[in-house]
C-alpha cells in the first residue's frame, strides 16, 4: 500500500463507483468539484452525430446518480462547478448556463457578444477569493475573464502579439488580488493582465528547449508547473520569481492532464503529471495507473477518477508515516503495538509501554495516534489508533483531552458524510480549510438537500444555532416554497412550525423566494412571521401590496419606513384613493400633513377638504390669509398692539372708532380703559389722565390709575386717585404709594385680619419709632379684630 | 381668610431676617449622604460624540467651511470647541441662516438637524453653485440621524448625486453630572402635537446607547404612549444586538411622557435654577447675564453646573432662601480674606499660593449670583408677581376660581405678557378639567382681541393637546365618545394618533391631587428653609405630579395600588423587568441609581424635586430629557401665529 520514495505517497481507495458508464470516461467532458464535490459527465459533442442529443449526468463522488437529463442547448466546451456547487456549462457561443445539483436550470449569462461569432475554443473555470470565475479564449485568440459569476463583470484582456489560433496551453493565476492569465505560444510565455501583455522569461537559468504543452497551477495559486514536449518539467512559485526545480522526465508523449499535488507541511513541492496512457509521473517515481482516469486537484492530494473506482492519491502525512513505517520505532508506533499486545493479553504490552515511558514520549505518542487517526480513511484503522491513544492516555495524568475529543467528533462527521450513499469524500484537512464559519460538509449537505443529516451534524459539532441550524432551515424553507402542489396554508404551517423558535431566520428572504416562484399569497402569509418590519415593507411594495405595506410600516414605528411607503403610494394611486388610504392610517396622515405644511400647502387644503376637517381647514385659511397680509402690509401682524399704541394719538377719528368699537361690551370697555390709561401714563400726560379719570366711572376701578402712576414713580399724581379707590382695594392702594400709615388706617377701619397682617408685614421691615408706634396700634387692632 | 394666602406669598422677608443661613443649606456643602450612590461617568458620551465627529470631518479631507444649524451651536461647543474643529481643517464656521452663502471654500460641510427646511436651503445653495458653474464638494452631516424624507428632498431637487450624506450619532449631551439632554426641543411639538413619531426611534436609540454603556437595567417603568413605544423600540434593538452580561451602573429606568403632567411645567418656577431659567433662559447649561446682573457694560456667558461651587449650593433652594445664603457666604468670604491681616510673610505666601485663587474664584461667582438674585428680586417681588403666584396656588388648590378668572381676565385686558396670559389660561383649564363653555368663549375672544386674531390656530393646538379645552356639554361628549369608540374598534386601535386620543383625554387634576395628596394641607405654616417634601419647589403649595408618580412607583416597585391613578391618567403605564437578574446585595448600590427619562422635556423644578427626593430616600436620579423646558418654551412650541 505504501510506496517507497523520497516522500511516501499513498493511494487510498475511496469508493467503488456505482455508476454505469457506457464508454468509460473517454471522450467525455468530466468535471468534479473540489472538496469531494459532485461529478458531472457529458459526452463531448464532436464525438456525437449532430442529431443525437448528449446526456448530462450528475453523480456524487461515489457514483450515485443525482440528476440526468438530455442536453438541449448548444455544444458545450467546458463543464465546471462553482464554489456553491452549481454546475456551469460553457457553450461554444459564449453562453454560460448554470444548473443546480438536481439538474434544475438556474440562470445563464453570456461571455460577450463577439464570442457568438468567434466561438469559445477553450474555457477554464477557476476559484478565487472573490468566488468562482470563468475564463475563455476565443477562436480569434482573445481572452475574456469574469472573476465572479455572482457579480458579473466581463473583462476583455488585451491581444497577445503573434498569437494565431489557440495558445498551446494557458492557466489562470491569482496574484496580488488580480486575476491574470499565463499562456504559452509555442516556446514563448506571456502574462496577460487587465491592461497589458508582457512576455515572460522563466527564472533559473537555461531556457527550456521545446514547446510548452502544459501549465498547472496549484490549488492555492502558490506554485506553478510547466511541461514541455521534450519531457522537461519546470516548477516554481506562481509569482514567476523563483524556481524550485527542473527535471527531465524522459516522457516524450505529452501527458493528457497535469495537476498539482502539494502538501504544505513539507518544504518539497511535487507536481504530479497524470496521463491517460502514461503512468503518473513524480520526479522520482512513476506511478502506474491501470485505467484511463481523470484527476481532480484537492487541497491535500489528487483524486483519481476512473470508470470503476475513485481513489485518493496523497502524500502520507508525517504522523502516519511515523506510525506505520516498516520497523518504525516512533512513539506512536510503539503505543499502537503496545495496545495490540494488550488486547492479546500479552505482557509485551508492558515492555513497549515502558520503552515509550523511558523516553518520556508517552504524551507525544498519544498525540501522534490521535492525529494519525484523523488522517486515516478506514474506520478500523481509525478505531485502532484511537483505542491506542485512549490506552496511552490512561498512563498520563495531565493530558488535555481536547484534541482527542475533537478528532473523535470530526471523524464521526467525516465517516457519516463519506458513506457511499452520501458520497462526500472529505479528508480531515479539508474539513476546516480557510476559517469558513461553517464546516464545508454542512454546506455540501445543504446543497444536496440532505437537511436532516446537516442539522444533526451542526448539533453534533455544536455550531452556534444562528450559523448552523438556522441557515439550514432557511435553505430548506427556500427550497420548500419553490415546490408546487401544496396549498399555501399547509406550506405556511409547515414552515412556521419548523422554523418557529430558531434565531436569525429571515422570513422575508423566504417570502421573496416564494414571490420569485410566483406564489404571492404564500409570500404575504410568510411575511406575517417576519419580525422586522423593515424587511417586510420593501417586499410588500414590490408585490404591489401598498395598503398592507403601509400598515406594516406603521406597526414598525419607524417613520422612515412609513414615509417611504407614503411617497411610493402617492405616485402609485390617484389622489382620491391616496387620501382615503391615508385617512385610515392616522400616523401616516400626520406625517404627510407635516410634509405638506413644509412643501405643498395646496395639497394640505385638499386633504382637509377631503376629510371634512373644518377645524383644520379654518386654521389653514387663517394662517394662509395672514401669510398674504404680512407680505402685503404688516398692519395686521403681531405688532398690531404696538401699532395701536403708537397711532393712538395720531388720529382723533381713529380714537373715536376705537371707542365706538370698544364700547360694545363691558370687557371691551375695560380694555379700552386699560389701553388708554396705560398710554397716557406712558406719555406722562398726567392732566389728560386726570381728565380721563373724571370722564366716566372707571370700569376697571381706580387702583390701576394708582399703579400706572407709580410705574412712572409719580407719587404725587398717584395720591390723587387713592381716595377714589374702592374700600376693598384701598389698603393695597396705600401700600402701592408706600403710605404705610394710610394703609394702617384703612386696614383698621375695615377690621380685616388679613389686611392688617399684610400691613404688619410691611411695617416690620423698618425700625423707626413712628413705625413702632404704628405697629403697636396695628397689633391692638388685630387683637380686637380677632376677638370679634 | 385662610392662611394659605399669607404663607406662600413670596416676600422679601427671607432676605432681611435671613442673616443666618437656612438650616437646609448647611449640610448642603456635603450634600451627598452616605447612602446615595455615586453617579456613573457620563463624560464618556461626550468623548464618543467628539471622536465620531472628528472621524466624519476627516472623511472630507482638506480645508472646508462648516455650516452649523443655529440650535446646534451651543451643544457643539460643549463637544468640540473651535480650536478642535480648526485642527481638523475646518476653515470658517457659519451659522445656517437660510440665506445665500458667501463662502469661498471649495468644500462645504453642513452639520444640521434632519429638517426639511435646512435641506431645502442646501439644495438652493448647491443649485445656485451649479448655475454659476462653480464646482464644490458638499457633505451633509445629519445629527442625530438622517431621515428618509430629507434624502427624498435631495432627490426631488436633483442634487442627490452631488452631495454625500452622513449621520453623526450625537444623541446625548451631558449637561451636568446628573442631567443628560437630547437637545431636541422639537420632540415635544413633533410628537405630541403633530403626531409625528419620527423621534420615537431616536428615544429608543438613546436607551440602547445608555444600556450598552451603563446597563443592564434591572427594571423599566413607564407611563405614556410615547414611553411605551420608545421602550419597545429599545427592546427590539437589544434583541437584534448581542447581549453581554456585566454589572450595570444603573438600576431602574423610568420613562415619562410629558403629556401625563402638563400642570407642573405650567407653574411659575421659584427654585433658584428654575427661576434663572424662567428669567434669563438657560441654554444648553449656559446662561447669558446681561449688564444689569454683571454690573458692568458687558454681558457675560456663564456655565451653570455643579462645577460652580456657589451655584451648586443654591440651585435647588427656594428663592426666598437664596439671598440669605449668599449674604452669609459673602461674610464667610470676607472672614477668609481677613485672615491675612495677622499673618507673617511666610503665611501670606502660602495663603496667596493656596487659598487666594480659590477665594477669588468664589468671589467672582458670588458677586455674579448676587447680581442675578438682585435682578430677579426686582422682577419677582413686585406686587404683580405675588398676585400671580397667589392665583396659581389658588388654581392648584381649586380655591376661589371665580376670583382667579377675574385676575386672568384683567391680565389679558391689561395686555401683560402674551405667553403669561396663555399660561394662566392653560393652568386654569388643566386644573379645572376644562373651562365652562361660556368662560372659554369669552376668554378666548378677549385673548384674541388683546393679542391678535393670529393666535386662533394656537388655540386649536392647545385644544388638540387637551391643555386648554372647553368642558364638553352632555351632547357633544357622547358624540365624541361615539367617534372615539368607532376608532377604537378599528384594527389599528392601539396605533391611534394622539390627535385622536387627546379628544378623549381629560385632565382629572382635581381627583389626582386628592388621591396623591399633591396639595399639602394648608393649615400649617410651611417652612421653606427646612423642606419636608417636594412641595417646597412650589413654595409648599404643590407636589409636582410627575415626581410624585416616580416616588410612588419606586416605593411600590411597580404600579400596583396605583390603578385608580393610572386610570385617571389614561392608562398606558407599564413595568418590565430588565434583562439582568438583580443579584442581591452586591449591586444594591447601583439599584438605587435611577434613570428618569422625560419624553417631551422637563423643568429645572422637577429636577430639583427629584434631587430632593433622592436625598431623602437615598436614591440617585439621573435625568435624561429630550430638552430642558419651562412654561414659556412649552407654550412657544405650540404657538402657531408665525405662519
Amino acid at each position: 500500500m505504501y510506496i517507497m520514495s523520497v516522500v511516501y505517497n499513498r493511494k487510498v481507495e475511496l469508493y467503488e463507483m456505482s455508476w454505469v458508464l457506457r464508454d468509460g470516461l473517454r471522450d467525455s467532458l468530466v468535471a468534479a468539484a473540489p472538496y469531494g464535490g459532485p461529478i458531472a459527465v457529458m459526452k463531448e459533442s464532436q464525438c456525437l452525430s449532430p442529431s443525437v442529443r448528449p446526456q448530462l449526468d450528475i453523480y456524487t463522488a461515489s457514483g450515485v446518480t443525482m440528476a440526468t437529463f438530455p442536453w438541449k442547448s448548444g455544444p458545450v466546451v467546458q463543464l465546471g462547478w462553482s464554489v456553491s456547487e452549481e454546475l456551469l456549462c460553457v457553450q461554444q457561443d459564449g453562453t454560460v448556463l448554470i444548473y443546480d445539483l438536481t439538474g434544475a436550470f438556474l440562470r445563464h449569462f453570456s461571455m460577450g457578444q463577439e464570442v457568438v461569432q468567434s466561438h469559445v475554443s477553450e474555457a477554464k473555470i477557476f476559484h478565487s477569493p472573490y468566488g468562482t470565475g470563468v475564463a475563455i479564449v476565443t477562436g480569434s485568440s482573445r481572452f475574456t475573464l469574469a472573476t465572479n459569476i455572482d457579480d458579473l463583470k466581463l473583462r476583455r484582456l488585451p491581444e497577445v502579439p503573434g498569437l494565431q489560433g489557440a495558445p498551446s496551453c494557458w492557466a489562470v493565476l491569482n496574484q496580488d488580488r488580480q486575476t491574470k492569465v499565463l499562456l504559452a505560444n509555442g516556446p514563448e510565455l506571456y502574462l496577460l493582465d487587465n491592461t497589458c501583455c508582457t512576455s515572460v522569461v522563466l527564472p533559473g537559468g537555461s531556457p527550456l528547449d521545446g514547446v510548452f504543452v502544459h501549465i498547472a497551477v496549484s490549488f492555492s495559486y502558490k506554485y506553478l508547473a510547466l511541461f514541455t514536449d521534450t519531457g522537461h518539467l519546470w516548477t516554481g512559485l506562481a509569482n514567476l520569481q523563483d524556481k524550485l526545480s527542473e527535471v527531465d522526465t524522459k516522457i516524450r508523449s505529452p501527458p493528457k492532464q497535469m495537476v498539482w499535488y502539494v502538501v504544505t507541511c513539507r518544504p518539497v513541492c511535487l507536481p504530479t503529471c497524470l496521463s491517460v496512457h502514461l503512468p503518473v509521473c513524480l520526479p522520482t517515481c512513476l506511478y502506474p495507473l491501470d485505467e484511463a482516469c481523470v484527476c481532480v486537484g484537492e487541497l491535500d492530494g489528487v483524486r483519481l477518477l476512473s470508470p470503476s473506482r475513485h481513489e485518493l492519491l496523497q502524500e502520507v502525512p508525517l504522523v502516519c508515516e511515523d506510525i506505520f513505517k516498516i520497523a518504525s520505532m516512533g512513539p506512536g508506533a510503539l503505543l499502537l503495538e503496545a495496545h495490540k499486545e494488550y488486547q492479546k493479553s500479552s505482557q509485551k504490552a508492558d515492555e513497549y509501554l515502558r520503552e515509550i515511558k523511558e523516553q518520556g514520549m508517552l504524551g507525544d505518542a498519544v498525540r501522534q495516534c490521535v492525529e494519525a487517526a484523523g488522517h486515516e480513511q478506514h474506520t478500523h484503522t481509525q478505531k485502532a489508533l484511537l483505542r491506542a491513544a485512549s490506552f496511552g492516555k490512561c498512563f498520563l495524568t495531565n493530558l488535555s483531552p481536547e484534541a482527542f475529543v475533537s478528532v473523535c467528533r470530526d471523524l464521526r462527521v467525516l465517516n457519516a458524510v463519506r458513506d457511499p450513499s452520501i458520497g462526500i469524500p472529505l479528508t480531515h484537512t479539508q474539513l476546516y480549510p480557510l476559517a469558513i464559519e461553517v464546516c464545508v460538509c454542512v454546506c455540501r449537505l445543504v446543497y444536496r438537500r440532505l437537511y436532516p443529516l446537516a442539522i444533526e451534524v451542526c448539533r453534533y459539532l455544536k455550531t452556534p444555532e444562528y450559523q448552523g441550524v438556522s441557515r439550514i432551515l432557511r435553505h430548506w424553507a427556500c427550497s420548500k416554497v419553490q415546490q408546487k402542489g401544496e396549498s399555501d396554508e399547509v406550506m405556511v404551517r409547515c414552515i412556521s412550525g419548523r422554523l418557529a423558535d430558531s434565531p436569525g431566520i429571515s422570513y422575508s428572504h423566504i417570502a421573496s423566494k416564494a414571490y420569485d416562484s410566483g406564489r404571492t399569497e404564500l409570500a404575504i402569509k410568510l411575511l406575517d412571521y417576519e419580525a422586522r418590519s423593515g424587511e417586510q415593507v420593501p417586499l410588500l411594495l414590490k408585490m404591489r401590496r401598498s395598503q398592507l405595506a403601509l400598515s406594516k410600516a406603521i406597526e414598525s414605528g419607524d417613520t422612515d419606513l412609513v414615509y417611504t411607503v407614503v411617497s411610493y403610494v402617492k405616485n402609485e394611486m390617484n389622489r382620491g384613493d391616496f387620501f382615503m388610504t391615508l385617512r385610515n392610517q392616522p400616523v401616516a396622515l400626520s406625517l404627510y400633513r407635516q410634509f405638506c405644511k413644509l412643501q405643498e400647502q395646496e395639497t394640505l387644503k385638499d386633504l382637509y377638504n377631503q376629510d371634512d376637517d373644518h377645524q383644520e381647514l379654518a386654521n389653514y385659511y387663517v394662517s394662509a390669509s395672514y401669510r398674504e397680509k404680512v407680505q402685503a402690509n404688516c398692519y395686521v401682524s403681531a405688532s398690531y398692539r404696538e401699532k395701536v399704541q403708537a397711532n393712538y394719538y395720531v388720529s382723533a377719528s381713529y380714537r373715536e372708532k376705537v371707542q365706538a368699537n370698544y364700547y360694545v361690551s363691558a370687557s371691551y370697555r375695560e380694555r379700552y380703559w386699560w389701553l388708554k390709561l396705560k398710554s397716557l401714563a406712558e406719555k406722562e400726560e398726567w392732566e389728560e389722565l386726570e381728565k380721563f379719570s373724571k370722564s366716566k366711572k372707571s370700569p376697571v376701578g381706580y387702583l390701576p390709575f394708582v399703579e400706572v402712576c407709580m410705574k412712572k414713580s409719580n407719587k404725587y399724581e398717584a395720591k390723587k386717585y387713592v381716595t377714589k379707590v374702592t374700600p376693598e382695594q384701598r389698603v393695597r392702594a396705600h401700600l402701592t404709594i408706600e403710605d404705610v400709615e394710610g394703609a394702617a388706617d384703612a386696614a383698621i377701619e375695615r377690621r380685616s385680619e388679613a389686611e392688617i397682617g399684610t400691613v404688619i408685614s410691611h411695617c416690620s421691615s423698618s425700625s423707626s419709632s413712628s413705625q413702632r408706634l404704628l405697629l403697636d396700634k396695628l397689633q391692638r387692632a388685630l387683637t380686637t379684630a380677632n376677638r370679634k | 381668610m385662610s392662611p394659605h394666602a399669607t404663607r406662600r406669598v413670596f416676600t422679601s422677608k427671607g432676605q432681611t431676617d435671613g442673616c443666618s443661613p437656612p438650616l437646609s443649606l448647611i449640610p448642603m456643602a456635603q450634600s451627598i449622604r452616605r447612602d446615595s450612590p455615586e453617579l456613573p461617568d457620563f463624560s464618556l458620551l461626550k468623548r464618543l460624540a467628539r471622536d465620531q465627529l472628528i472621524y466624519l470631518l476627516e472623511q472630507l479631507p482638506g480645508r472646508k467651511d462648516l455650516f452649523i444649524d443655529a440650535d446646534l451651536m451651543s451643544p457643539l461647543d460643549r463637544i468640540a470647541n473651535v480650536s478642535t474643529l480648526k485642527q481638523h481643517e475646518v476653515d470658517k464656521l457659519y451659522k445656517v441662516e437660510y440665506k445665500p452663502i458667501v463662502s469661498t471654500s471649495d468644500q462645504l460641510c453642513f452639520l444640521i438637524r434632519p429638517r426639511l427646511q435646512s435641506v431645502k436651503w442646501i439644495c438652493d445653495v448647491v443649485n445656485a453653485d451649479k448655475a454659476a458653474g462653480k464646482f464644490r464638494r458638499y457633505k451633509l452631516i445629519f445629527t442625530p440621524q438622517k431621515f428618509y424624507a430629507c434624502e427624498n428632498v435631495l432627490e426631488e431637487q436633483g442634487i442627490f448625486g452631488d452631495v454625500t450624506t452622513d449621520e453623526w450619532g450625537f444623541h446625548l449631551l451631558p449637561l451636568d453630572d446628573d442631567i443628560i439632554s437630547l437637545e431636541l426641543p422639537e420632540f415635544f411639538r413633533d410628537y405630541f402635537l403633530d403626531g409625528n413619531q419620527r423621534w420615537v426611534r431616536t428615544a429608543g436609540c438613546v436607551l440602547h446607547l445608555l444600556h450598552s454603556l451603563y446597563g443592564p437595567f434591572s427594571k423599566v417603568y413607564g407611563i405614556g404612549r410615547c414611553s411605551k413605544m420608545a421602550y419597545e423600540s429599545w427592546r427590539e434593538q437589544v434583541e437584534e444586538g448581542e447581549q453581554k452580561g456585566r454589572d450595570g451602573e444603573i438600576g431602574s429606568v423610568f420613562l415619562f411622557d410629558r403629556d401625563v403632567d402638563y400642570v407642573t411645567p405650567m407653574c411659575s418656577q421659584v427654585v433658584y435654577e428654575g427661576l434663572v431659567d424662567d428669567i434669563f433662559r438657560i441654554k444648553c447649561g449656559c446662561v447669558e447675564f446681561g449688564p444689569e446682573v454683571t454690573s458692568s457694560d458687558k454681558s457675560l456667558k456663564v456655565m451653570l453646573n455643579s462645577q460652580d461651587k456657589v451655584f451648586n449650593q443654591i440651585r435647588n433652594e427656594h428663592f426666598s432662601n437664596v439671598f440669605g445664603f449668599l449674604s452669609q457666604k459673602a461674610k464667610n468670604l470676607q472672614t477668609a480674606y481677613d485672615k491675612r491681616c495677622g499673618m507673617d510673610i511666610k503665611q501670606i505666601k502660602t495663603f496667596v499660593s493656596e487659598e487666594l485663587k480659590g477665594l477669588k474664584q468664589e468671589h467672582r461667582l458670588l458677586s455674579l449670583h448676587i447680581g442675578a438674585s438682585e435682578s430677579m428680586m426686582k422682577k419677582k417681588t413686585k406686587q404683580e408677581f405675588q398676585e400671580l403666584l397667589k392665583t396659581e396656588h389658588s388654581l392648584l388648590e381649586g380655591f376661589d376660581i371665580r376670583e382667579c378668572i377675574t385676575f386672568i381676565e384683567e391680565h389679558i385686558n391689561r395686555q401683560c405678557s402674551m405667553i403669561e396670559s396663555l399660561r394662566l389660561l392653560c393652568l386654569l383649564s388643566l386644573t379645572e378639567n376644562g373651562l365652562l363653555s361660556k368662560d372659554y368663549k369669552s376668554m378666548k375672544a378677549q385673548y384674541l382681541q388683546s393679542y391678535g386674531v393670529d393666535h386662533l390656530p394656537t388655540f386649536a393646538n392647545l385644544k388638540q393637546l387637551g391643555i386648554l379645552v372647553e368642558q364638553p356639554t352632555g351632547e357633544t361628549l357622547t358624540a365624541m365618545e361615539n367617534k372615539v369608540g368607532k376608532l377604537v374598534n378599528d384594527r389599528a386601535a392601539g396605533k391611534l394618533t394622539d390627535a385622536f386620543s387627546s379628544l378623549a383625554k381629560k385632565s382629572h387634576f382635581r381627583a389626582l391631587s386628592r388621591r396623591l395628596n399633591l396639595v399639602p394641607k394648608s393649615d400649617e405654616e410651611y417652612d421653606l428653609r427646612v423642606p419636608k417634601d417636594m412641595a417646597y419647589i412650589f413654595s409648599g403649595a404643590y407636589v409636582p405630579l410627575s415626581c410624585k408618580l416616580i416616588e410612588q412607583v419606586l416605593e411600590r416597585d411597580g404600579w400596583t395600588g396605583l390603578e385608580e391613578v393610572t386610570r385617571l391618567l389614561n392608562g398606558q403605564e407599564f413595568a418590565a423587568s430588565g434583562c439582568s437578574e438583580a443579584d442581591g446585595k452586591a449591586r444594591s448600590d447601583t439599584q438605587r441609581t435611577i434613570l428618569v427619562m422625560f419624553l417631551g422635556g422637563c423643568t429645572f423644578s422637577e429636577i430639583s424635586a427629584l434631587r430632593f427626593l433622592g436625598k431623602e430616600k437615598g436614591y440617585k436620579f439621573i435625568i435624561v430629557t429630550t430638552a430642558i423646558t419651562n412654561s414659556a418654551r412649552l407654550i412657544e412650541a405650540l404657538l402657531d401665529n408665525r405662519a
